[in-house]
């Protein structure tokens, strides 16, 4: 093992010149280049926060429409755009965005780098994002918005009956999307290959990390099963091919299969990184390290592997042989092993510790129990005959929404408490934290509990209404206030956020006095992340002291790097350092490119063939432009000190 | 005590030994990701032929033209295009940029033969992709695979315009190895394409 130590001139950090090579510049310029990941990973928190915000407002109606039987206030056409539309926005445009966005903030300052590994392509993936979200929401604007459920099953999508606009959004929108899932994902895989401080081996990596990265390899394997379903839905709608067309030999199915080979993944994809996050903030709160690390990994990525082996308990009902649904059956409950590895991590974590119950902690805590309820119904829909029974109820909707809003909405309200000090440099309010924790457990669980009666006594879900007096009229009433008291949570914390702003507590370096390297700089951190790039010793590199560990991390001392925007590159597993990276400037044409492809993209929803050739056209030049200062231009003569030598004492 | 070496890569030709090692550890990951991604997606494809095939009673059906005649020939121009690429690339591994110029024209001349042979093939076929089943997944997969050869072609033009200008030397052509990465992907995936739409049903014949 070495230590990379400081050149000696070196060894005065000249932070005025890092400053100087790493910020960008003011103004609208510098907004729409910028390639910083803490200015990318705020905008895809703030978007995916005002998406869930929508989403929220779709489901307050379709919920005002449900209080009572016998309503008719929303249309059925109306009701089913806005349990669309909820589902799409909730699944695609806030749940995995959202946790893009804590990775890609945090990312490069858990790992002791200076950005990510492709800066400009996550700014691409930024963007992308936000004009794939605006691009279905635009179906709002011409009365035509998707309505066949997020899951858009054929033959009711197929062109015969549903001739508007609306699957077009649908499946376009979700192509679009994907393009920008998959290359943020790329840029997630490499980072965690290659980005790493000296000495960052994988087994002292936060796991969100492992979280983040199992996410995105499924996302790089599963999303094109997405792209090919829509693809092969919108041939089928406008160029009159047969792949769904039963008439003609096509088979419904496999539109269900495509799918569900990608959205089952996709439930993992959107909880796995939460996971990942409760991991590491529950050890700050208990004071000591999470038990069980290297199990809480491995059952990550195990996850993740047999979660790509039980799309078909989404299709118990359509008449497979019962061999198939025996076996994805089976498949489905191995689930609740790995899962039940990391909770039993955590509460041995915390029945071993010293737990302080801060606001953060009170969210995972929340997180815990509402995983372990959606955990257990789950277990009990993945069991054939019981599905067969309520499939379609609204049973199935209490399942899907436990493990939603308690996997993920949990721990990112837990981590907005965590880490927006972190972010903005002022804490939010301890006591109005705890309402919002209070009000949102209290409100998802009156919210989705009574929905497991409501499904047993028979409601079928996405029914635009019920007749009164079949025994469904109570929990209905029960789960709208519940839904009202989970809203009020959400409006009191945005009421947190802002307030905090001008008088939360200033919160200093590290206001936890939390383990990881995030929490070694300041809040916010400067735009190079670290002054000198350090060097990392174990998995809890702020508790060393404590804990004993040896030999310690080296935080104040290392490669300084202030020739330009670089990094140190390391060797995927155990972080020996290989390579100084030279990291790109801000650039304009990630937008560029970004609004080519959204030309395409809304051109091909209109079947625009000229318009959206000429945005193909668009997409090439941005491309090329891209890459031409790189790939094109004579190579320069090589700059004195290129090749140069990093001091390196071995300790060993 | 022991001394490490760390190279400056990205903008200019590193130091010793090494650098192209670290030039994959960042960029041809990405490439690599992208092909793993692009590679799912043919086999989606391919698994939605298989498996509509399945459900057929004569596949492929008796009025589909599958024949060898076009598309071996073709499949020989392609690989050709690859080997001539790898040839290219190790010119330019030993500084010979005359012969990194050299593959890249001549690979390039190959991979549009092919793009035109494949409209060829296009033309003669008497199925339209609304006309049946087999057509639709005939043209959807050979369409997209001929796009994806022009993906390709395009990033064997930009690098070759590198060539020209002198981006490239023995220790900084990342680009070109990235390139070159991409179009043996389209080949060995147009492989799978020729197998599954041509090869098993000729031989089933």
């Amino acid at each position: 093992m070495a230590t990379v130590v400081a050149e000696t001139a070196e060894a005065d950090a000249p932070v005025a010149t890092l400053d100087r090579i790493w910020r960008t510049p003011p103004g609208l310029l510098g907004t729409l280049t910028s390639v910083d990941h803490k200015t990318i990973g705020i905008r895809y928190l703030v978007t995916a926060f005002a998406f869930l915000l929508v989403g929220g407002l779709e489901a307050g109606a379709m919920r005002a429409q449900l209080t009572h039987g016998d309503t008719h206030w929303l249309s059925p056409e109306a009701y089913n755009q806005f349990f669309t539309m909820h589902g799409v926005t909730m699944l695609f445009l806030y749940a995995s965005p959202v946790l893009s966005g804590f990775s890609n903030y945090l990312w490069p300052l858990m790992i002791g780098a200076r950005d990510m590994a492709y800066p400009r392509v996550n700014a691409l993936s930024y963007w992308t994002y936000l004009l794939a979200g605006l691009l279905i929401y635009a179906s709002v604007l011409v009365g035509q918005s998707p309505d066949g459920g997020w899951f858009a099953y054929v033959p009711m999508t197929g062109a015969t009956y549903s001739p508007g606009l609306n699957i077009d959004f649908y499946t376009v929108g979700l192509t679009f999307l994907g393009f920008s899932t998959t290359v943020g994902a790329v840029n997630f895989i490499g980072t965690f290959f290659c980005m790493k401080a000296p000495g960052m081996s994988v087994n002292r990596l936060p796991v969100i990390l492992w979280g983040t990265l199992s996410s995105s390899i499924a996302a790089v394997v599963f999303v094109p099963a997405l792209t090919v379903a829509c693809v092969l839905l919108y041939l089928d709608r406008h160029v009159h091919t047969h792949f769904f067309d039963a008439a003609n030999g096509g088979q419904p199915m496999l539109w269900q299969h495509l799918f569900w080979i990608f959205g089952h993944p996709w439930v993992y994809i959107v909880v796995l990184p939460a996971i990942g996050i409760a991991s590491d903030i529950i050890p700050t709160f208990c004071r000591r390290p999470l038990a069980g690390y290297t199990f809480v990994t491995l059952s990550t990525i195990a996850t993740i592997m047999l979660g790509s082996g039980v799309w078909v308990h989404h299709m118990f009902a359509t008449g497979l042989p019962q061999m198939s649904t025996s076996f994805f059956s089976a498949a489905s409950m191995t689930i609740s092993l790995t899962s039940g590895v990391s909770v039993f991590a955590w509460l041995a974590t915390i029945w071993h510790g010293r737990p302080q119950f801060r606001v953060p902690f009170l969210f995972m805590c929340g997180f815990i129990i509402l995983f372990v309820i959606g955990g257990v119904n789950g277990v009990m829909t993945a069991s054939v005959p019981f599905d067969q029974q309520l499939h379609d109820s609204y049973f199935v909707v209490a399942h899907l929404h436990y493990v939603l809003v308690g996997i993920n909405v949990f721990p990112v309200m837990g981590a907005f408490y965590y880490w927006i000090p972190k972010m903005t440099g002022r804490m939010l309010s301890e006591r109005i934290g705890r309402w919002v924790f209070w009000l949102m457990f209290i409100g998802a669980n009156l919210t989705f509990f009574p929905m497991h009666i409501t499904g047993m006594l028979g409601m079928p879900r996405r029914v635009y209404t019920y007749a009164s007096g079949l025994g469904w009229d109570t929990s209905n009433l029960l789960i709208t206030i519940g839904a009202a008291t989970f809203a009020a949570s959400i409006l009191l914390f945005l009421f947190d956020v802002v307030r905090s702003r001008s008088v939360g507590p200033i919160a200093g370096d590290n206001p936890w006095d939390a383990p990881t390297l995030e929490w070694s700089v300041s809040s916010p951190p400067p735009p190079y992340n670290f002054a000198v790039i350090p060097t990392v010793r174990s998995p809890y590199p702020l508790w060393e002291s404590r804990l004993g560990e040896r030999p310690a991390s080296v935080l104040d001392a290392g490669p300084v790097l202030a020739d330009g925007r670089e990094t140190v590159g390391t060797d995927a597993l155990d972080g020996e350092p290989v390579a100084i990276l030279r990291m790109p400037e801000d650039s304009p044409w990630p937008l560029l490119l970004a609004i080519a492809l959204a030309w395409v993209s809304l051109a091909l929803v209109f079947s625009a063939w000229t318009w959206s050739l000429i945005g193909v056209a668009l997409t090439v030049a941005s491309i090329i432009g891209w890459l031409a200062p790189a790939a094109m231009q004579p190579a320069r003569a090589e700059p004195t000190g290129s090749d140069r030598r990093l001091p390196m004492t071995s300790d060993a | 005590m022991t001394t490490a070496r760390l190279q400056t890569i990205g903008g200019a030709d590193a130091g010793a030994r090494g650098s192209e090692d670290a030039v994959h550890a960042s960029g041809r990951w990405a490439m690599r990701l992208v092909i793993a991604t692009e590679a799912c997606f043919f086999g989606y494809l391919l698994f939605s032929y298989w498996y509509l095939a399945a459900f057929a009673t004569t596949w492929p059906p008796h009025d589909a033209q599958v024949s060898l005649h076009l598309a071996l020939p073709n499949t020989g121009i392609l690989l050709a295009s690859s080997a001539l690429l790898i040839w290219g690339e190790s010119g330019i591994k030993r500084g010979r940029i005359g012969q990194l110029r050299a593959g890249l024209a001549l690979t390039t001349a190959l991979g549009a033969l092919f793009v035109a042979v494949q409209f060829v093939e296009w033309s003669r076929q008497t199925v339209t992709p609304s006309g049946s089943l087999w057509g639709s997944l005939f043209f959807t997969i050979t369409g997209f695979h001929v796009a994806h050869v022009c993906v390709g072609l395009l990033m064997l033009v930009v690098v070759q315009v590198g060539a020209w200008r002198g981006a490239f030397t023995a220790r900084r052509h990342g680009y070109v190895s990235n390139a070159a990465l991409y179009w043996h992907f389209v080949d060995v995936v147009w492989l799978a394409v020729f197998t599954s739409l041509y090869l098993v049903p000729v031989l089933n014949r």
